[in-house]
C-alpha cells in the first residue's frame, strides 16, 4: 500500500477508476433517482431547485441579550435559520452562579439560566417564521420546553414550531463528553421527548444524529459513519421498546455530519450513509412511511482541519469542505469562520463564512443538477466500500452486546483515541501535509480581532438569575420540583412537568439538579 | 537507573474537549513516562490533590473553553497549598497569545499552541522536569 495515495481516512485510492470499478452496482437497486428508494442520491427528486439548503450559522454566546443582537444581524444578513449555541453550564445543566459555573459563563455559548433568557435571546424574533436548532443534549428537554414557553407567550402554538434539539446523547459518551446521567435514563428522557414530540411538537426535529463531534473527536470518516448510523439504529430500537410506533417518530430523526478536506470520500461518506439509513429503516426496522427512510442532515465543516497557523487560508479548507456537503446533498449548512483556531469568530469572520455559502449557491452552478458526482466511478466505488466498512463496524458493535454495552466497555473512545494519535503521527512525520504547519509555514504575526467576554456580561447574568428567584412565586417552584421528582421516579412521561417547572421559572440548575438527584452521574471509562 | 517521570494529564471545567489531553498522554506514555489522566469536568482542586497524591512531577493542564485565565492559577494555588511548588505546569488548547504572560506569570511553565508537533512537548518536558 503507497501511503501517498490514501483518503484522509486511509482507504487506499487508484490512479484510475473504471467502468469494472462499479460493475457491480445495480441503478435502480443501489442507487435509484433522486428523491427515490434506497435514495443514494438524495431525498428530493428536484433537490436545490426545490429548496436550496438553509445557511444555519451556529453562534452563541455571553448573554442571551448580546446573542439576539448577533441572530438578528445574521438574518438580516440572509441566514436562514438559527442555531443556537449554549455556554458549557447551561450544557451540563448548572446555573450561571453555581460553583463549577462561575469561570465558564457565556464563554462559549450563551448562558441560560431560566425562561427569563430564553425570553430575552428570541426577543423580536417570531418563532413561527423561523426554525432554530439548538446543541443541547443532556438537558435538551428542558431547553426545549423553554423554546414552548417562550412560543406560548408569542402566541405560537407547539405545533407550529420548527427546529431541532441535538440530544443526541449516545454521541456524547462516545465523543463529545457533555454526558450527565447515566445510558439508561438519558434514553428514557430521549424517548420521553420522542413520544411527546409525536403529538405536541410535531414540526420539530427530536434528535439531530451526530457524527460531527465524533470526528472532531479525532476518528476516521468511516468511523463517523458507521457510529453515528449505529446510534440512529440504537435510538430506533429504544422508541419501539418503550411502545412508540417507528413511523411515528422516525420522520423526525435527522443527522448531523461533518465535512472534512478529503472532498470525495466526503461525499461518498453522505451517500453511503442514505443508502445505509434507507435500507435498515425499511428492511430492519420495518418502517412503512418513506419519510423514515429519508436521511437528512446538516453539515458543518470541520473545526479540527482549522490552522492558528495563517489563519486566512482557513477560508479556503472551509470553501472546499462546504463544497463537499453541497454535493453530497446537504439540507443545511454551517461553514466555519477562519478565526475559530483562535477563539469564537469576530462579526467580519462570520460573515465571510456565510458569503462562501451564499457564493457556492449563487454563483457556483453546483447546486443545479441533483447529486452532480453520481456515476462518477471513483465516487461511486468510494460510497460502496464506505458501506462495506461501515458493516464491518455494525457487526463488531453487535458482537460487544449493542452500542450502550460498547461505550461502557470504551470500544468507541478507544478506537477514536487510536485514530486521533495515528493522525497527528502523520502530521507529526509529514505524511499527511497542512498547509503553513508542516509545510509552507512563514514567519508570521497573527493579527485577528478576538470577539472576547467581558466580566460585565457575566455579573449580569449574575443578577438576572438573582432577580428571577426573588421575583417568582418559590413556594409553586417547589412544588413543581417535587411534581419532577416523583414523575422521574415513575415512569411517567417528564415532558410535560418539567414544561410547568419551567413556566414557573424553575431555573435549569434546579430542574437538572433534581434529576441528578434521582439518577445520578456518569463517569467514563477514560481511554487513551 | 532514572526513574520514570510520572506525568498529570489534567482536564480542568466543564469544557469536554478531551482529543488533544488524550493524544498528548499518548505521546507521553510511549516517551516512557507515567501518566494519569484525571478524566472530565474537575475542579482545580481535584486536580492539585490528584497531583499530590500521585507524586507527579508534571502537571499538563488541556484547557479549549477560554476559561484558562482563572482554572490555571486556580490549580496552581492549589499545588502551592499542597506544597507541591517544584511542579513543572504545562498548558495545551485554545489560548489567545495575548493571555499567555498572565499565565506564565502565574507559574505556567510553556503554553503550547494548536499545531505544535507532540515531539517538541515531550523533548520539552524532559529537558525542563525537575528530577528527583
Amino acid at each position: 500500500m503507497d501511503e501517498r495515495y490514501l483518503t484522509l481516512s486511509g482507504i487506499p485510492i487508484k490512479n484510475c477508476y473504471r467502468p469494472d470499478d462499479t460493475r457491480q452496482l445495480d441503478y435502480a437497486r443501489d442507487l435509484a433517482d433522486p428523491g427515490n428508494y434506497p435514495f443514494t442520491r438524495g431525498i428530493h427528486r428536484d433537490m436545490y431547485r426545490g429548496r436550496r439548503w438553509t445557511m444555519r450559522q451556529f453562534s452563541g454566546f455571553a448573554t442571551a441579550q448580546e446573542s439576539n443582537e448577533r441572530y438578528r444581524y445574521l438574518l438580516k444578513q440572509g441566514q436562514t435559520g438559527l442555531s443556537v449555541a449554549f455556554d458549557m453550564p447551561t450544557i451540563m445543566g448548572y446555573d450561571s452562579d453555581h460553583p463549577k459555573a462561575r469561570s465558564e459563563v457565556g464563554l462559549l455559548g450563551v448562558a441560560i439560566d431560566s425562561l427569563a433568557d430564553m425570553e430575552i435571546l428570541f426577543s423580536q424574533i417570531p418563532l413561527d417564521e423561523v426554525s432554530t436548532s439548538m446543541t443541547i443534549n443532556a438537558p435538551a428537554a428542558v431547553l426545549l420546553a423553554m423554546y414552548i414557553a417562550v412560543g406560548e407567550k408569542q402566541g405560537v402554538a407547539s405545533q407550529r414550531l420548527a427546529g431541532t434539539i441535538q440530544n443526541d446523547i449516545l454521541k456524547e459518551y462516545i465523543a463529545q463528553n457533555s454526558y450527565i446521567f447515566p445510558p439508561e435514563p438519558s434514553l428514557r428522557i430521549i424517548t420521553d421527548i420522542l413520544s411527546y414530540c409525536a403529538k405536541e411538537v410535531p414540526r420539530w426535529n427530536t434528535i439531530s444524529i451526530s457524527g460531527y463531534h465524533i470526528r472532531e473527536a479525532g476518528s476516521t470518516a468511516v468511523q463517523e459513519l458507521a457510529f453515528t448510523l449505529a446510534d440512529g439504529m440504537a435510538y430506533v430500537e429504544a422508541g419501539i421498546a418503550r411502545g412508540l410506533a417507528v413511523d411515528d417518530f422516525a420522520p423526525r430523526l435527522s443527522f448531523f455530519f461533518n465535512a472534512h478536506n478529503d472532498l470525495f470520500e466526503e461525499v461518498a461518506k453522505y451517500r453511503a450513509a442514505r443508502r445505509i439509513w434507507a435500507r435498515v429503516m425499511k428492511e430492519k426496522y420495518g418502517a412503512k412511511d418513506p419519510r423514515s427512510w429519508r436521511l437528512r442532515f446538516h453539515t458543518q465543516t470541520a473545526g479540527c482541519s482549522l490552522t492558528a497557523q495563517q489563519p486566512e487560508n482557513n477560508i479556503v479548507r472551509t470553501t472546499v469542505q462546504a463544497l463537499a456537503a453541497v454535493l453530497g446533498g446537504t439540507q443545511s449548512l454551517h461553514t466555519n469562520s477562519m478565526d475559530e483556531a483562535w477563539a469564537l469568530p469576530g462579526e467580519k469572520a462570520v460573515t465571510i463564512a456565510l458569503r462562501t455559502q451564499q457564493i457556492l449557491a449563487e454563483e457556483s452552478g453546483v447546486a443545479q443538477a441533483a447529486d452532480p458526482l453520481g456515476g462518477s466511478y471513483l465516487v461511486e466505488a468510494l460510497t460502496d466500500e464506505m458501506e462495506r466498512l461501515a458493516q464491518e463496524y455494525f457487526d463488531k458493535i453487535d458482537r460487544l452486546g449493542g452500542v450502550v454495552s460498547a461505550i461502557e466497555k470504551g470500544f468507541f473512545q478507544q478506537e477514536i483515541a487510536d485514530a486521533s494519535y495515528h493522525y497527528q503521527n502523520r502530521v507529526d512525520k509529514d505524511e499527511y501535509v497542512v498547509v503553513g504547519v508542516n509545510r509552507y509555514q512563514m514567519e508570521e504575526n497573527v493579527e485577528i480581532p478576538l470577539l472576547s467576554v467581558g466580566q460585565e456580561s457575566v455579573r449580569q447574568q449574575w443578577k438576572r438569575l438573582e432577580r428571577v428567584r426573588s421575583e417568582r412565586d418559590g413556594q409553586e417552584v417547589r412544588r413543581m420540583l417535587e411534581d419532577l421528582k416523583e414523575c422521574a421516579q415513575s415512569d411517567a412521561n417528564l415532558m410535560p412537568v418539567i414544561l410547568d417547572a419551567v413556566r414557573s421559572f424553575a431555573t435549569l440548575g434546579e430542574i437538572m439538579g433534581t434529576l441528578r438527584s434521582v439518577f445520578g452521574e456518569y463517569r467514563e471509562p477514560a481511554r487513551f | 537507573m532514572e526513574s520514570k517521570i510520572r506525568v498529570l494529564v489534567g482536564k480542568p471545567g466543564l469544557d469536554g474537549h478531551d482529543r488533544g489531553a488524550k493524544v498528548v498522554a499518548r505521546a507521553f506514555r510511549d516517551a516512557g513516562m507515567e501518566v494519569i489522566y484525571s478524566g472530565l469536568h474537575r475542579t482545580p482542586e481535584e486536580i492539585a490533590r490528584m497531583a499530590v497524591d500521585e507524586d507527579v512531577a508534571v502537571v499538563a493542564l488541556s484547557i479549549l473553553s477560554g476559561a484558562h485565565g482563572s482554572l490555571v492559577p486556580a490549580v496552581i494555588e492549589g499545588l502551592r497549598q499542597d506544597g507541591a511548588d517544584d511542579v513543572l505546569v504545562l498548558v495545551g488548547g485554545i489560548i489567545p497569545k495575548a493571555d499567555v504572560p498572565a499565565l506564565e506569570q502565574a507559574g505556567v511553565s510553556r503554553v503550547f499552541g494548536p499545531g505544535t508537533p507532540l515531539e517538541t512537548i515531550v523533548a520539552y518536558t524532559k529537558s525542563h522536569v525537575r528530577r528527583r
